[in-house]
């Protein structure tokens, strides 16, 4: 129970090495800040397997575990609303999966990053923003009321505007990092909001005491919170409307992107929609908000990643895509699945990612995919686990991604939410990804290279970057198992794990567990079934077409480009969404602000009337000098009848009011 | 509530008398000046502190009091704290020093002339929040606009003069509102002494027909908008700011708006209970359209110190929300806020000043790309604009979030429109930032600038320290001001307010919020506990 009562010790370790390399890491050489961050976060992923050791010895009237450390926050104590905030962390099964998940993935990214970011100036900067993404993300996952995940939450979108913009001399990445925050922040709104409702109704921001009275509470509250919470999902997650700032966020480092914009900063909004799970279940309306926002968020993302060309925008559209997905699990009450997704996404997205790195690192620094072409043979490591990891998000069988999104459809298809309509849009989706995703692989690593061979010298990654390639990649395979036997008739040992936590949510888990004792008089046709399944198909029919696109006939693309030129402009510019916002939101507020509220308003109304008074008293004042004799006792009169005067005036007002 | 020594006239006068040691020095030994006026400051927080050290948090009543018969019978020299004057004061000892460290270099002329200036306002201050006599209080509140009038016209910068005469103007248009609102009440009431008039009015001796009430209120109230300021009152502050040398900027926006919002909480409410609550509906919603007015207006600027001080408007916009909620938690919050407001907003004052010293302009335009040259001060500007935007676990986000979790309890609409305006801090904290400090070097000569020194390091490390630990420990803030809060609740909420009667006359302008989008789907009986 060491760690189980310290659990402030899994943040603190990534702090301190934050902390540490802020203030010193200036002049220390590289080795010395690769130690302190990599130390600290190697040590707090033992932390945290330590800690969730010890948790599997607990009983199940221990869990959650919850730590209190200090009060945070107070107001009122003494009225009959006290609020008050203490910071508290906890562990139940659903912060082990993700504590497991942010330390691990984290680990291995800060690994990757020592050899990425070798050449890079800044090298103690971005270590330090890096560690401190890690102790305001464990935070997020491991905060026992709102308020704390909300400092977590907060916390990471400063990381995000930080490390997006860490090449801070670029224009393009300081504009990325400050629409990251501001978007994020739109949707913050939403959850403060919700936060107020929270208290107001509840009285309390613990999660526990939230959801032991969630049934006591009036449905349409409950909506509203769920609405607002989800709005705040909506700006973290990149989800429509406010997916705009992801595409972005490419702009950082690309270890960056793998960590905060595709593992895990982006899936708070899913794992939040999941922690708030007995509120979202009790709210129908709201979850088929979150269905139909995953759903066509998952689609409409996956069409513009078909026509991208540069590398890093494929996989941002990809990972809006797939965050659209756990959406839809959640929707559809399916919550194990989405954290589930989440996770085997956190492995191969992470994985996309930094292979995606790691060629961009071998082609000096190139990220259009139509200068790359024939990479395979020349780096065959980030080639081959690429592969895997395409064949894991494509949800070939066998592969992570196979498990957690036949998991997801399934639910959309026959769980206790389930809607024809949205399965139809996550399978299309599946298609897609499929498709631009083997794109993805054959423009970079297939047919006759397109760049200049004297001038860039292609070699494959240092160590650094290839090991922690090759653990996501094991990890893209059999990362989805713990749901494998359940193929064969057997059980989800994933969905079994969180169980406890949605249990409370999911209230035809017994009628499901009763369908899968039924089904489970055949598993060998349950397992064909699976095998042939909807996605399974679509998942092959995309990587087939994607072959006979870009490897079978390599001008066929171009020429389906000129034919539906219309649609693929649109594609390509995104459906002009950044262009739409800019035009009817950003600048006729800017507009108003500068040309109606400051000129008009501040200095035409406002300072107008007040200099207007002083010109006034001014020209009063002018012909007032005439009286200005020179008499002292006249002088002395005015100053007499002119105080009286006064004096009789204002008083005379307030005796009239009597 | 006995005499308990002489901690707080020492506290109110030792600067006073610190002015006296600096009028003994030679006008040219601006080395001596400096350090006295530093050391006196110093010496003032330390001693300052010893409130804290005294201060019994369960106490309802004030606390070190003295009360001394001063002109007559009926004016009193009547001074004591409660947890809410307890902070402010603390708030004013720290930031002096702060503002004496930051005109170290950049005040030249008539260097004496400003450090006592800065010294004698700094006793002004701190006698507005100790008086417990409506004259004394008047007296202390004139004594402050004199020398920050000086400070703005003699040590400011190009149009120094017009807004000093604005300053001036705006404050004393309020002052004789107020003045002849102390008057009427010492006609009634026959006494200046607040804590008397209030256990007169507890009694019902002491009451006034509700017009009477709401001119009262309306004087008072208005004298203090100009001060916070409340939109539309605000014009002043721009100018001021602008103007203002950085020292004076950092007390003007530290501490002396809240004379306003403190002169709200401590006379406007107790005193005028039935006028607060029917003139809550269009204060809040002023305040309000100061939070999204100030912060809009603030984005567009193109002058760096006159985007931070429409900050304020939006900023104070919160805290008069705050206060109008009438709730224990809101209150708390607001007060929180005056100090954390002080602390940032003096603290971007401070680094926009460092700016001012190494290219004397304020203008925008003019940097881009200071992060190369200096990463240092950069690297503040950032945190202490996020302590701005209020970004948990900074002060900031404590203030705002008590503010709004208050509010909310009593009035849905108000907290959900207030909160919209913490998505715009966001965008023009972040811009402002952008157009300083990263990119390229636009300007040549910006590229050597030097980084921060170690005077400026020391500024600043402190403020960030100061900001740090407000965001960490608010329970030592708020736990020490609920009892005060809950006082000032209690009288404000008289049993004539508890019965209205029926017929009274409403709110001269009801102005009723829109419901919050939002909000649409939430049915105001469904949300109590």
């Amino acid at each position: 129970m060491l760690l189980l009562n310290h659990l402030w010790i899994i943040l603190a370790l990534p702090l301190a090495g934050a902390a540490i390399n802020g203030l010193f890491g200036k002049r220390w050489p590289q080795s010395a800040v690769n130690s302190v961050a990599i130390g600290s976060v190697v040590l707090s992923f033992l932390a945290a397997a330590e800690t969730v050791r010890e948790f599997c010895h607990l009983a199940a009237s221990q869990i959650p575990f919850i730590g209190n450390y200090f009060t945070w926050m107070v107001g009122g104590e003494a009225t009959p609303h006290p609020f008050h905030v203490e910071f508290a962390l906890q562990v139940d099964q659903l912060t082990v999966v993700m504590l497991l998940v942010v330390t691990f993935v984290g680990m291995l990214i800060h690994i990757y990053s020592t050899g990425y970011m070798a050449h890079e100036g800044g090298y103690y900067r971005f270590f330090s923003y890096l560690n401190l993404f890690m102790f305001f993300m464990l935070t997020l996952v491991m905060a026992a009321n709102l308020i704390v995940m909300f400092v977590g939450w907060e916390g990471v979108g400063l990381c995000s505007y930080l490390l997006i913009g860490f090449w801070f001399l670029k224009k393009s990445a300081a504009d990325a990092g400050k629409k990251a925050f501001i978007v994020t922040r739109i949707g913050d709104f939403g959850f403060t909001v919700g936060i107020l409702i929270v208290f107001a109704t509840f009285g309390t921001v613990a999660f526990g005491e939230i959801f032991s009275q969630a049934s006591d509470k009036p449905v349409d509250v409950l909506t509203a919170i769920c609405l607002l919470l989800f709005a705040g999902a909506i700006g973290k997650s990149a989800q429509l409307p406010l997916y705009v700032w992801l595409p972005d966020a490419m702009e950082g480092p690309t270890p960056v992107s793998a960590l905060i914009h595709a593992a895990t900063m982006v899936t708070a909004g899913v794992y939040m929609v999941a922690r708030m799970s007995p509120l979202f279940s009790r709210a129908p309306i709201a979850m088929l908000v979150v269905a139909i926002v995953g759903a066509v968020t998952a689609f409409y993302s996956a069409t513009i990643g078909l026509v991208q060309t540069d590398i890093k925008k494929v996989l941002a559209y990809s990972t809006v895509s797939q965050l659209g997905y756990m959406f839809l699990a959640c929707g559809v009450g399916a919550y194990s699945a989405g954290i589930f997704h989440l996770m085997t996404h956190a492995f191969f997205k992470g994985l996309l990612f930094l292979a995606a790195g790691s060629v961009i690192h071998a082609m000096g620094g190139e990220q259009d995919m139509m200068k790359m072409g024939g990479l395979r043979k020349e780096i065959p490591v980030t080639y081959w686990t690429m592969f895997i990891a395409t064949l894991a998000i494509a949800g070939i069988p066998g592969f992570a991604g196979f498990f957690s999104k036949d998991a997801i459809l399934e639910a959309a298809r026959s769980g206790p939410y389930a809607n024809l309509w949205l399965w139809l849009l996550g399978v299309a989706a599946a298609g897609l990804t499929s498709f631009y995703m083997f794109r993805l692989v054959f423009l970079t690593f297939f047919g006759e290279p397109r760049y200049d061979e004297h001038k860039v010298h292609v070699h494959e990654s240092p160590k650094s970057m290839t090991i922690p390639l090759m653990v996501l990649a094991f990890l893209s395979i059999f990362g989805g198992w713990f749901a494998a036997p359940k193929l064969v008739g057997g059980v989800d040992y994933f969905e079994r794990f969180l169980a406890p936590v949605f249990a409370a949510s999911s209230p035809a888990s017994d009628a499901m567990s009763a369908a899968a004792a039924d089904a489970a008089a055949s598993p060998a046709m349950d397992l064909l079934h699976a095998l042939t399944g909807w996605p399974v198909i679509v998942g092959v029919v995309g990587l087939l077409v994607a072959w006979w696109f870009y490897i079978k006939n390599p001008d066929v693309p171009k020429r389906m480009a000129q034919s539906v030129r219309g649609l693929y402009t649109l594609l390509l510019n995104k459906y002009y969404v950044d262009e739409i916002y800019a035009a009817l939101i950003v600048r006729p507020l800017l507009w108003i602000s500068t040309n109606v509220l400051w000129h008009v308003v501040d200095e035409g109304l406002i300072d107008g009337t007040v200099n207007g008074t002083a010109t006034v008293a001014r020209e009063s004042g002018r012909q007032a000098r005439k009286l200005q004799s020179g008499n002292t006792r006249s002088y002395a009169a005015w100053v007499i009848l002119g105080a009286v005067g006064f004096t009789a005036l204002l008083f005379g007002l307030l005796g009239v009011a009597h | 509530m006995g005499t308990q020594g002489y901690l707080l006239t020492v506290i109110t006068f030792l600067p006073l008398l610190s002015v006296a040691a600096l009028l003994m020095l030679r006008s040219d030994d601006q080395v001596w000046i400096r350090r006295i006026a530093l050391a006196a400051s110093l010496a003032e927080f330390v001693v300052s502190l010893l409130l804290l050290r005294g201060f019994d948090s369960a106490n309802p009543d004030y606390q070190f009091v003295e009360k001394h018969a001063w002109i007559g019978d009926s004016i009193q020299y009547h001074l004591g704290v409660d947890g809410i004057s307890l902070f402010l004061i603390l708030l004013t000892t720290f930031l002096t020093p702060l503002a004496i460290l930051c005109s170290w270099e950049s005040i030249r002329d008539n260097v004496k002339g400003f450090f006592v200036s800065l010294l004698v306002i700094e006793t002004a201050m701190i006698g507005v929040f100790v008086s417990l006599d409506l004259f004394l209080f008047f007296v202390f509140w004139e004594l402050t606009l004199i020398p920050m009038y000086f400070m703005i016209g003699m040590w400011g910068h190009e149009r120094r003069i017009y807004a000093a005469v604005k300053f001036i103007l705006y404050t004393m248009f309020g002052s004789i509102l107020m003045l002849v609102a102390i008057l009427w009440l010492y006609g009634k009431a026959g006494t200046f002494d607040l804590p008397d008039i209030l256990s007169l009015m507890q009694s019902g001796q002491l009451s006034f027909p509700p017009r009477t009430e709401l001119l009262l209120f309306g004087a008072f109230f208005i004298a203090f908008a100009i001060k916070v300021p409340l939109f539309p009152l605000h014009t002043w502050l721009p100018d001021a700011h602008t103007e203002a040398p950085t020292a004076g900027s950092v007390i003007l926006a530290g501490v002396m708006l809240k004379l306003g919002t403190y002169g709200i909480l401590r006379f406007c409410l107790p005193l005028f209970p039935e006028a607060a609550h029917r003139m809550a509906q269009p204060i809040a919603v002023l305040a309000i359209i100061g939070i999204v007015y100030g912060a809009l207006v603030a984005t567009v600027q193109t002058d760096l110190k006159r985007l931070v001080a429409y900050t304020s408007v939006s900023h104070l916009g919160f805290v008069v929300l705050g206060i109008f909620a009438f709730n224990t938690v809101a209150i708390q919050g607001a007060v929180f806020q005056m100090l954390s407001h002080g602390v940032s907003t003096g603290a971007l004052f401070l680094g926009v000043g460092m700016l001012y010293d190494r290219r004397h302009t304020h203008e925008i335009k003019q940097f881009g790309g200071l992060a190369t040259p200096m990463p240092v001060l950069m690297s503040f500007f950032l945190f202490i604009a996020l302590s701005s935007l209020a970004l948990p676990p900074l002060n900031g986000f404590i203030g705002e979030f008590l503010i709004l979790i208050g509010t909310f309890q009593s009035h849905h609409a108000w907290a959900s429109w207030a909160a919209s305006g913490a998505v715009l801090s966001a965008i023009y904290l972040l811009w402002a930032y952008q157009r300083v400090a990263l990119g390229e070097v636009t300007v040549e000569k910006n590229k050597t600038l030097p980084d921060a020194s170690m005077r400026e390091r020391i500024i600043l490390v402190t403020m960030a320290l100061a900001i740090l630990f407000m965001g960490v420990a608010s329970p030592l803030f708020t736990r020490r001001m609920e009892v005060s809060v809950n006082n000032i609740l209690e009288q404000t909420s008289t049993p004539r307010n508890a019965s209205r009667p029926v017929g009274l006359p409403r709110a001269p302008y009801v102005v009723a919020l829109p419901a919050h989008p939002a909000l649409a789907v939430l049915a105001e009986r469904q949300v109590r506990p």
